[in-house]
């Protein structure tokens, strides 16, 4: 029977994408697969969500080399009569979808946060299209198919079998990248998608002495605090995990209080399914106003300090 | 050593309206997506240490060479685009065999840049798929590059760690808008940019068919349905008010 191939570096993502892979898997009949490379414990907890686990442990074989990584993707496929290969849209997945896709000769979707399969057998997937200003539906329509879904879309799977680890023996073909050295992030453990409550500030907020005050806004009203994009990635005053949009985090929170912020559609896309959204800019024709149940026109230098002191 | 850089010329997504949830595609100007300004950037950053020229690939319809003028103004040197009404949107794997046939006519390519993502497809498929058919090693989401003789060093921008690899060119690599802001450019280089050397291909010329069937199909293409109240608040006391009657805060 052919098969649906779950492989991730991120055991948690790769948790997920069982789930996904069930689904499609009981719809269209195809056996779920796991791939696990260079990872033991990873095999070992894939065995426990899912019946067939492939192991790969080949020293040379690095998850750096994309190349390498494709290439034996494209080989597990082969040997597995594989259909349909699921990775994670993180940015190894994302960047080893097109190569898999490439070698494959098959069509590639990234990006994926919805999957729904049709009575035709058709995988309709959903992602951002126009930079996110609308919500696009695809199918792949190759025999094969590479789809790349997004992490916390999909429940990890629990744990609740036994299921059986295989070696397989694969051709490592490196093409020469190698590691120099890792350096670990700053890690934020803030979680903006599941908060109740986002304060989000953009680039209006001009001095980097008046985030305490934002801080100090969401503490009053149990929020977290989030960002745009620059804000995070330019002037890096906040972690990258706060940031709000197509390459950030989508939120649904209660309210969302937008300070400073613009509303490009590439941010608005990670907001739009707020209940209830409030702005405050300088500039009344900003798009922000296009997105927000209520918009006031102000300075945000003088408003946050007011708000806090009504608020307190 | 050339470093060529991948240039996507995109629908200004500020000019789109809406109309009954469907985009309105007439009369939107045509732009370079930030990340491909970000790009360009750090290609023009190193073309002294590589000793070459910075040279722009693209692929898409007739308003290309005007778009693509702005790259040339913000420092490029050349331009190697192909032109055909139908690469507008055109799908990812299309769109890779076209630019990998279009770099393959360049000589002493050394490294190709990307832009992690295009404005407005953002799928990071295009980089992978033109590394695999050029049979190149490739790195992506890249915020630092070095360039010494032969070899690059690159550093991987990743959600949890920063990874900096030894990668031999020619190589392709995709790098994020942090890698370096972009320049505007000055008067004279806009007016220096009409002069500045273009080849314009046509897919006949590369041998290139755009195939029948399509990788991928495009059901559906439509906004959210959004409904905001939309109401101008005027004071820190109003805005207290929608608090307390949102049930955020309680008196
Ligand atoms: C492929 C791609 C992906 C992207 N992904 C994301 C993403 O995930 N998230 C994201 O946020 N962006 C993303 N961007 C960037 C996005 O296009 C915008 O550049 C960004 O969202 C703008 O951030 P901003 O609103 O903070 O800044 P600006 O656009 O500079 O807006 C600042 C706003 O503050 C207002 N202002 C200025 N001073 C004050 C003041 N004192 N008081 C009140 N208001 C003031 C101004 O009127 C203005 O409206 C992406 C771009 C691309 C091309
Ligand atoms: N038609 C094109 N012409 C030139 N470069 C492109 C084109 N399409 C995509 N690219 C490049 O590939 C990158 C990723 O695009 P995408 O795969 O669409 O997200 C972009 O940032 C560009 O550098």
């Amino acid at each position: 029977m052919a098969g649906i191939l779950v492989y991730s570096e991120n055991s948690k993502n790769a948790h997920e994408l069982l789930t996904a892979a069930t689904i499609i898997g009981s719809a269209l009949g195809l056996e779920v697969r796991a791939l696990s490379i260079n990872n033991d414990t990873q095999a070992e907890d894939l065995a426990e969500r899912c019946g067939e686990v492939y192991r790969i442990k080949e020293d040379s074989l690095k998850l750096s080399d994309t190349s390498a990584m494709a290439s034996i993707l494209d080989q597990v496929v082969r040997k597995l009569n594989i259909s349909v290969v699921l990775l994670s849209s993180n940015r190894r997945g994302k960047e080893l979808a097109g190569r898999v896709a490439q070698i494959l000769d098959s069509g590639c979707l990234t990006d994926v946060y919805g999957i729904e399969v049709r009575d035709d057998g058709n995988i309709d997937c959903f992602r951002n299209g126009l930079g996110g200003l609308t919500v696009v539906s695809q199918v792949i329509d190759t025999e094969k198919k590479v789809i790349a879904i997004v992490p916390k879309i999909f429940e990890a799977m629990g744990n609740k079998i036994t299921g059986v680890i295989r070696d397989v023996e694969v051709d490592v073909r490196s093409s020469g990248v190698n590691v120099v050295r890792t350096k670990t992030k700053v890690r934020d453990a803030v979680d903006i998608e599941t908060s109740d409550i986002i304060v989000a500030v953009g680039q209006g907020l001009a001095n980097k002495d008046d985030l305490p005050q934002v801080e100090k806004l969401a503490q009053l009203l149990e929020g977290e605090v989030a960002c745009t994009k620059p804000v995070a990635t330019d002037r890096q005053w906040l972690s990258e995990e706060r940031i709000i949009g197509l390459s950030g985090k989508k939120c649904k929170p209660n309210l969302a209080i937008l300070l400073g912020i613009s509303g490009q559609v590439q941010f608005t896309v990670g907001i739009r399914d707020a209940k209830t959204i409030i702005a405050v800019n300088t500039d009344e024709n900003a798009n922000v106003k296009h997105i927000s149940d209520y918009m006031l026109v102000a300075d945000i230098k003088d408003i946050i300090p007011e708000l806090i002191e009504k608020i307190s | 050593m050339n470093i060529i850089v991948a240039i996507k010329q995109v629908p200004d997504l500020d000019y789109i309206r809406i109309r009954d949830r469907r985009p309105i595609m007439e009369d939107v100007p045509q732009v370079i997506g930030d990340i491909d300004k970000s790009a360009l950037a750090a290609a023009v950053d190193l073309k002294e240490s590589a000793g070459g020229n910075v040279i722009i690939v693209s692929a898409g319809d007739e308003n290309l060479e005007d778009t693509i003028k702005e790259g040339l103004a913000a420092g490029a040197d050349e331009a190697v685009l192909v032109k055909d009404a139908r690469l507008a949107g055109m799908e990812s794997s299309v769109i890779g065999t076209v630019l990998a046939a279009t770099i393959s006519k360049i000589e002493n390519g050394g490294l190709i840049i990307f832009g992690e993502g295009s404005a407005d497809n953002y799928s990071g498929q295009v980089v992978s798929r033109v590394a695999q058919i050029l049979g190149y090693p490739q790195v992506g989401y890249v915020n630092w590059i070095e360039i010494e003789e032969r070899v690059a060093q690159a550093t991987r921008s990743l959600e949890n760690e920063e990874e900096t690899v030894e990668i031999p060119l020619p190589a392709v690599m995709s790098v994020v808008s942090e890698i370096k802001e972009p320049k505007i450019p000055s008067v004279s280089s806009i007016l220096k940019a009409r002069n500045k050397p273009k080849r314009v291909y046509t897919l006949d010329d590369l041998g290139i068919e755009i195939p029948e069937n399509r990788y991928v199909r495009t059901v559906i293409n439509l906004a959210p349905v959004s409904q905001r109240k939309g109401i101008l608040i005027k004071s820190v006391d109003e805005l207290v008010k929608v608090f307390e009657s949102e049930g955020i805060i309680r008196r």
